[in-house]
């Protein structure tokens, strides 16, 4: 050790302690000021679900990203920095609505999501099948083969399975609705017991 | 760079508030860290990612922390007498933080000031702090370690902070 760390060692006072309470006081402020600026491109939130905690996160354009607890947010919030921007801060105020129309579909108390949603991380026919879920009415359910027929590619069953499994925003664009041929409820990104789980909230309900 | 901002707000924060603190004062160090992450946000997506994160902060910061100090000293001091603008005012800082530290920070001359901010809060090292404060390398690691040597007799004599 040469004498200058020994010498920051001993004053080792000097890394004081930073209350948490002011830095979440100084990230709040800028927070606002980046949005002010057109600097926040992706804003992330976590909520508590029954289906476990849910990653949400939007761009200025809508939601761009619901991501199950098993996806591994960590994971998800560095493919949003790649992919859409770096620009990515911890901003819930900005996902409040999603988060209150979340909650009332967990209660029961929604049928439908009215929040805007950005599809900017789907090309092609992903985009097209994401597109057409919300056709497929709440407490209903369809066949991959019914949703690919419906995006005027009847062969493409195959090809419907992987976008619904590639759905950026699970539950507001319900893929958790496209089952199996044979009524089996089959993949999905949130684990096969947060389909059945979906699937039985919307039966009950839809009662 | 292609990570997340938020992680380099949640892993530097701290650093550079302790940095802001040490340069602008306690009173001026909230405005400094606000400035600082907001022209690191605009910078991030263009930030070689091979760059050495904290270090860069730390730089930004130091820059950030001049520049509200300088604003302030304008206004509050619109006539021709400017006195030294690197010193921090500190009589109007509010109770509850470690005002004991950053008091006696406050109270070194600012070369020294600045060289323990940036060496022993901010963690460059004294070629790079000296590239910041002008002057050679030696003479940044004399600064810091005499404001360090001034600390040590004069931080911690007052009201108990870490005595």
């Amino acid at each position: 050790m040469n004498p200058v760390d020994a010498k920051q060692n001993e004053l080792g006072e000097l890394d004081v302690p930073v209350d948490d309470t002011e830095l979440a006081s100084l990230h709040a402020t800028l927070v606002r000021r980046a949005q002010a600026e057109d600097l926040l491109d992706v804003a992330y939130r976590t909520v508590d679900a029954p289906v476990g905690p849910l990653l949400l996160a939007a761009t200025p354009a809508g939601l761009v990203r619901v991501a199950f607890e098993v996806q591994d947010h960590d994971q998800v919030l560095a493919e949003l920095a790649t992919r859409v921007s770096p620009r990515v801060l911890h901003a819930p105020a900005v996902l409040d609505p999603v988060a209150r129309e979340l909650d009332e579909y967990f209660a029961g108390r929604r049928r439908t999501f009215d929040v805007p949603v950005d599809l900017r991380l789907l090309r092609g026919f992903r985009h097209t099948v994401v597109e057409h879920l919300p056709e497929i009415a709440y407490g209903r359910t369809a066949s991959y083969a019914t949703v690919a027929a419906a995006t005027g590619r009847p062969r493409a069953v195959r090809a419907v399975g992987t976008a619904c499994a590639l759905n950026p925003v699970p539950i507001v664009l319900p893929c958790h609705r496209v089952v199996r041929s044979d009524g089996a409820p089959g993949q999905y990104a949130g684990g096969a017991a947060a389909k059945v789980a979906l699937l039985e909230l919307e039966s009950r309900v839809g009662e | 760079m292609d990570e997340p901002f938020e992680t380099a707000v949640a892993r530097h924060g701290p650093t550079v508030l302790r940095v802001c603190r040490a340069i602008a004062g306690p009173a001026d160090a909230d405005d400094a860290w606000s400035e600082t992450f907001l022209a690191a946000l605009r910078a991030w997506p263009a930030l070689d990612s091979a760059t050495n994160v904290e270090a860069w902060l730390v730089t930004v910061a130091h820059r950030k922390a001049i520049d509200v100090l300088r604003s302030r000293a304008r206004r509050a001091a619109p006539v021709a007498e400017v006195p030294d603008a690197g010193r921090p005012l500190v009589g109007v800082v509010d109770g509850g933080r470690d005002l004991d530290l950053w008091r006696a920070v406050a109270a070194l001359p600012t070369k020294q000031r600045h060289c323990v901010a940036l060496h022993h809060l901010g963690g460059l090292p004294y070629d790079e702090v000296a590239a910041l404060v002008g002057g050679s390398t030696a003479a940044a690691r004399r600064a810091g370690a005499d404001g360090i040597a001034t600390l040590r007799r004069t931080y911690g004599t007052s009201e108990g902070v870490g005595a």
